[in-house]
């Protein structure tokens, strides 16, 4: 499902994100990816989802290349996945229902079926009763779940988070990491990165180590 | 179907953010109003200026003046000859005395004339040429004041083709204007779209992020631009308008101690309609260039 080989990534100034990364996820994996903060776990998250390019080297996503892909074509690939960002990017200036709302008004879903997804993933991630609110008015956990109801609300095969645990305790991670596993036993594709390795090893899944820029298990 | 109900979203939220700043809108619209309406003016004009030409031109007519000392005779041999000429449709003779007693009734100045003593004008022919044709008239013209006793032969329409070939100029330089001050509101545009989308740019952001094509992005503020473009071409034929009736006014008052009735022409609907879609491409220019400029530095490399 992603193909990841020896891709380099370096950014202007030098700095060098990534060195020779291969990967390989298969559909239906769950796969974790860890690393010191800077070890290119969020640089190798954008360059599966078609945010950054490579340096070198070539992505492939459902036997495409992603590499050469067009720039008139990205935004068809990226529909493809779920984002989970870091900083969570939630719009302040509307409610929790059209920020759930954006990708399927960005596809161009008709307004019923609009309605019909966004409260279907509202009520996943539990924040059906809440979708009138303001993002500013929720607590970090339920943004963070927002977020989530986001990225699964266009229904895609693959959903790619990065550290989406990350500021949250240790209760409402666990409630977090277990709805990724729900979605993983559906069927969808999970690529988390996150540096809390004590849930990892609870979860007994597939770990990818990223030591400076370059796998290191 | 879908693409439908995504532009009419477009032009809906565009709508919402206008009237969401009303103050600022319109300061736009007022800015593209009165830039538009200073060509649309001097256009009007010119086009009114053009009209009054065109009617004294349609009219071919020459005054054929003779010398003042000229007699009865001569009169008749200049007579013999407009008959014969094959340029000539028709004359009338304006006898010097008949002359002198229309113009002191319609100049007001019998008193001044009466003072006279004896009679400054001469005896005149209106002639009418057999064709409006600019050359005709002016051949005739040249060999009717080499007859014996014609001291001036004058083409009533000359004025008339000089005014057109200022006129010409005149057009010239409202073109000029328009194309200057075209420019000058599209980077007008530019700049109050790129303050929209740096408002909006978290929005873009994570739109691109997940999926949206540069249409999608584009969209909203293209009809924003054009909105107000169409807005503000609106204001510029509101304030032509406005100035076209506020001129007839005064026109008529003064046209009357003349007898006559001048009025300036307004804009007719294919020049507003022109206007308007002129102004709307001129805002719709603006935005595009502003957020493709925006969007070009998003794009991943």
């Amino acid at each position: 499902m992603i193909t990841v080989s020896h891709v380099s990534k370096r950014y202007p100034g030098g700095y060098e994100a990534l060195r020779n990364v291969s990967l390989r996820v298969e559909p239906g994996e769950m796969v974790f990816v860890t690393g010191h903060s800077g070890a290119g776990k969020s640089t190798l998250l954008k360059l599966v989802g078609g945010i950054e390019r490579p340096s070198s080297g070539s992505v492939v996503i459902n036997g495409k290349n992603i590499t050469s892909m067009g720039r008139a074509s990205l935004p068809f690939l990226r529909r493809n996945f779920g984002f989970i960002f870091q900083d969570h990017k939630l719009l302040f200036d509307r409610s929790v229902y059209s920020n759930a709302a954006l990708p399927l008004i960005i596809s161009g879903f008709p307004r019923r079926e609009i309605a019909r997804r966004v409260r279907a993933a509202l009520d996943k991630v539990g924040l059906l009763d809440r979708e009138r609110a303001r993002p500013v008015a929720l607590s970090g956990g339920e943004q963070q779940r927002l977020c989530i109801a986001r990225a699964i609300v266009n229904r895609p095969a693959i959903l790619l988070a990065d550290e989406p645990t990350g500021n949250l305790d240790a209760a409402y991670a666990a409630e977090i990491i277990t709805m990724f596993k729900a979605f993983n036993q559906v069927g969808v594709t999970v690529v988390i990165a996150t540096h809390d390795v004590a849930m990892i090893d609870e979860l007994g899944a597939r770990t990818v180590q990223l030591d400076h820029g370059a796998i290191a298990s | 179907m879908s693409w439908i109900f995504a532009h009419f979203d477009a032009l809906r939220d565009s709508m919402r953010r206008l009237l969401q700043q009303p103050f600022a809108t319109a300061l736009n619209v007022a800015v593209f109003g009165i830039a538009l309406a200073l060509p649309c003016g001097f256009y009007i004009a010119l086009d009114n200026v053009a009209r009054f030409s065109r009617e004294l031109t349609s009219e071919p007519q020459l005054s054929l003046f003779l010398t003042v000392n000229a007699d009865a005779s001569d009169v008749k041999a200049v007579e013999q000859r407009l008959t014969r000429h094959p340029a000539v449709l028709e004359f009338r003779f304006v006898d010097r005395s008949t002359a002198l007693k229309d113009l002191k009734r319609a100049s007001g100045m019998s008193d001044v004339l009466s003072e006279l003593e004896s009679n400054p004008l001469p005896h005149a022919f209106v002639v009418a040429g057999r064709s409006a044709d600019p050359d005709l008239l002016e051949a005739l013209r040249d060999e009717a004041s080499r007859w014996p006793k014609v001291e001036h032969v004058q083409l009533d329409s000359e004025w008339a083709r000089k005014l057109d070939a200022a006129l010409k100029i005149g057009r010239m330089l409202v073109t000029l204007l328009g194309v200057l001050l075209s420019f000058a509101l599209v980077a007008v545009t530019f700049n109050t779209i790129r303050l929209q989308i740096l408002t909006r740019h978290d929005e873009i952001e994570v739109s691109k992020l997940i999926g949206a094509t540069n249409h999608f992005i584009r969209r909203p503020f293209l009809y924003l631009g054009g909105l107000q473009g169409l807005l503000g071409g609106f204001g510029a034929w509101l304030i032509v308008a406005i100035a076209v009736r506020m001129l007839n006014h005064e026109l008529a008052s003064f046209g009357g101690l003349f007898g006559m009735s001048p009025s300036l022409g307004h804009m007719t609907l294919q020049q507003i309609t022109v206007l308007m879609a002129l102004a709307a491409l001129i805002g719709w220019l603006g935005a595009w260039m502003s957020v493709s400029r925006h969007l070009w530095h998003m794009d991943p490399r």
